[in-house]
């Protein structure tokens, strides 16, 4: 048994919240308390049935509003799969919410209204797709039921999506038609979709192949914390702890030291408490070096044969989330990993319109939950892969010294030398 | 591909090492970190999950419980003998010095519980310690404004939790800086279940205090839960006591936890009963939530865990 992230993006108006409320229930996650709840909740409603959209709406303001402001993390698990789904708005003014929700998935439900087919907001979802590389998509065509079930209706969306798809360079689609109101093709298949012939929304999450989205061939070792005991019989000691977020460590390794390019090799690694051999991502293991080299906190070790970029200048692309609008020339920290150093907003090229891909150049303002292209400058040198390559090595935060607070999220992109 | 197949880990593993790694954060962003044990079957993972971090080092935080006065006396003995066992520092204040120093109001009622005093006895350690970090067990499965909390969760100097005003918490980054005065709740076990824990519990094989297991112990039936009879509880003359074979699913105070009937005398026999509950583990033992819809998420904001 593994674990698939996925996100679900789209607004109460598309169903996203009964989707999920529907697939906790017909996968018998919802518990009775909970359900009484939102009965209780409901009772004023004149239709009478229960509404599985409440399940998810967790805040006071998001429940009178009936809209969802903050990300959630709903857990339901079947024999094959333990699944958390980060519940994101879907709203332009939500921006934040959904790149951050999106940013630890591996997939995408994108939620499609049959009755609109692909509009905006179907464009910006695909597009935040496609900028934070969530490596499998599903499009969820919904609410058939109001299309008479059409065939025709879903085809003529599978057709729109896909020139959408292929613009955006996302590269694994799979479209499945559902009603998420009356529980069609959600997790039973639909007596009143006969001509479909694929999957049911929960048979995909449950069998898609997310093995291949671990890197195991580029090596990469942030060194959170050094363990030294100190005391008479471990006086030696000197472990290095970290996750391994990427790639294969054994014991003999040649290592480079990053970014100071010192070079040793493992002599040991240790997983809970006991020797082992080798070690590869996504675990969590302390490192023994067999020479007595500078490695502290925000190094990264590296297979000397994997080695990534070290660089001071990164071309990024950036989700502003601050209300207070980005500067150019202001001084940020910059976090990626265990590493934090001070970076400076060197120049912004063009911010990016995430309904139409149309690029703004030189922008007067970058506010809350732009997207623009931009230039930093780092104090130190980062070493780090492109996003595109690998994800857990390519995207950082920037933080606000003076507010302590996260105000932006960088995606590192390639550079051609 | 067959290479790819044998390196896949395991969902426990997966769990385990997004824990680690989230304590290690702790270690290496803070300088007064804490981890707030409770006794419960959640702190004590985090327990384990700590020693699996840091051995063969120290812990780079002490545990801290806030003593109630109103615990089970196991739950008391298994904490002892842990901290012995593991030979770590073990900070205990009480609810009861708080309330004689700062001449604090007893709850009243038949459950009087001093669950919401203990804000003000965490709050105060907090500020005695200077800790930075706080590290607690809660999971997101559990209540729906912990669903929507942050696993790096910024408090004020008051304790409080802003739900509106939450850091952004992308890919594995936290962002644990703060001013002088503020606290940091760190959440490890985040992503966990009910089921999670228990399966993770039986595969390495942890202990646990007597009282998670079925055994007989005399109850009162209050609207449909079992609540031990202890000296914190009113007993009325209407009141129907008898003993009964129960086992607790949560561990709080006396007075706020109820105990569910069962027969489940090992771990297995738990995750099977487990599987098969249709009720939620706060909604079938927490007295403490029924208050109102949003019970949890105010008393977040007022500082508690």
């Amino acid at each position: 048994m593994d674990i698939l992230r996925f996100i679900t993006a789209g607004s109460v108006d598309d169903g996203k919240s009964t989707l999920i409320g529907r697939l906790l229930y017909d996968s018998k996650s919802i518990m009775i308390d909970h359900l009484e709840a939102i009965e209780k909740q409901t009772k004023n409603r004149e239709d009478g049935e229960i509404d599985l959209a409440l399940l998810t709406d967790g805040l006071r303001a998001e429940r009178e509003q009936g809209i969802t402001i903050d990300v959630a993390y709903k857990y339901f698990a079947t024999p094959k799969r333990k699944f958390i789904i980060a519940d994101a708005p879907g709203h332009i003014q939500y921006t934040r919410n959904m790149v951050t929700g999106a940013s630890n998935s591996e997939l995408i439900i994108i939620l499609v209204d049959a009755r609109h087919g692909v509009i905006e907001q179907t464009r910006r979802h695909s597009i935040i797709a496609s900028l934070l590389n969530i490596p499998h998509v599903v499009v969820a065509v919904n609410k058939m039921d109001l299309v008479d079930y059409s065939q025709e209706v879903y085809h003529s969306i599978v057709g729109s999506y896909a020139e959408l798809a292929a613009q955006l360079g996302l590269r694994e689609v799979t479209y499945i038609p559902i009603s998420a109101l009356n529980g069609d093709n959600i997790v039973d298949p639909s007596q009143l979709l006969p001509w479909y012939k694929g999957h049911t929304l929960l048979h995909f999450l449950e069998n898609v192949s997310i093995a291949n989205d671990i890197n195991l061939s580029k090596s990469r070792f942030p060194v959170q914390y050094v363990i030294r005991p100190q005391t008479e019989d471990l006086h030696d000691y000197r472990g290095y702890a970290g996750k391994i977020v990427s790639g294969i460590y054994q014991v003999g390794d040649e290592i480079t030291v990053l970014p100071s390019g010192l070079t040793t090799t493992i002599s040991a690694i240790e997983l809970g408490g006991k020797p082992v051999q080798n070690a590869f991502a996504p675990q969590s293991v302390i490192i023994h070096l067999a020479d007595d080299v500078d490695v502290s906190r925000g190094d990264m070790l590296v297979k000397s044969s994997e080695k990534p970029q070290v660089e001071q200048t990164l071309e990024v692309h950036l989700c502003w989330m601050d209300a207070k609008p980005l500067s150019v020339g202001n001084k940020y920290l910059f976090q990626i990993n265990s590493t934090r150093v001070r970076s400076v907003i060197k120049s912004v090229e063009y911010k990016l319109n995430v309904n139409t891909l149309d690029k703004e150049f030189s922008p007067e303002k970058v506010g809350l939950n732009d997207i623009v292209r931009a230039t930093i400058k780092t104090a130190q040198p980062i070493a780090f892969d492109s996003y595109q390559t690998l994800r857990v090595n390519g995207g950082g935060i920037l933080i606000d010294e003076t507010s302590n607070v996260t105000v932006g999220a960088c995606m590192i992109q390639a550079v051609e030398n | 591909m067959i290479e790819n197949k044998v390196r896949e880990l395991d969902y426990l593993d997966q769990l385990e090492s997004e824990s680690i790694h989230i304590m290690r954060e702790v270690a290496g962003q803070f300088e007064r970190p804490a981890l707030l044990f409770s006794g419960g079957k959640d702190s004590i993972v985090l327990v384990h999950l700590a020693l699996k971090a840091f051995r063969p080092g120290k812990f780079p935080f002490p545990l801290v419980h806030i003593d109630t006065g109103h615990n089970f006396q196991e739950a008391l003995d298994y904490r002892d003998n842990l901290v012995a066992q593991i030979d770590e520092k073990l900070v205990v204040r009480k609810v009861e010095d708080t309330i004689k120093a700062k001449n604090l109001t007893e709850p009243k009622g038949k459950f009087a519980s001093r669950n919401a005093l203990q804000t003000y006895t965490l709050l105060d350690t907090i500020e005695e310690f200077k800790f930075d970090a706080c590290i607690g067990g809660a999971r997101r499965d559990e209540e729906k404004a912990r669903a929507k909390e942050r696993i790096f969760s910024v408090r004020d100097e008051f304790g409080q939790w802003n739900p509106k005003l939450q850091r952004p918490e992308l890919w594995n980054i936290y962002n644990g800086r703060i001013d002088k005065g503020e606290n940091v709740r760190v959440f490890p076990i985040s992503n966990w279940t009910e089921l999670d824990i228990w399966n993770y519990i039986k595969r390495e094989n942890i202990a646990l205090p007597a009282i998670y297991f079925a055994h007989d112990r005399e109850v009162l039936a209050h609207e449909g839960q079992l609540v031990a009879t202890s000296a914190f509880i009113q007993l009325d003359s209407n009141d129907v006591v008898a003993v009964k074979k129960v086992r607790y699913r949560t561990v709080g105070d006396m007075t706020c936890t109820a105990a569910v009937e069962s027969n489940a005398s090992t771990i297995d026999d738990i995750i099977n009963e487990i599987i098969a509950t249709k009720t939620s583990e706060r909604g079938e033992t927490r007295i403490d939530d029924k208050v109102s819809e949003a019970a949890m998420e105010d008393r977040k904001k007022n500082g508690y865990f």
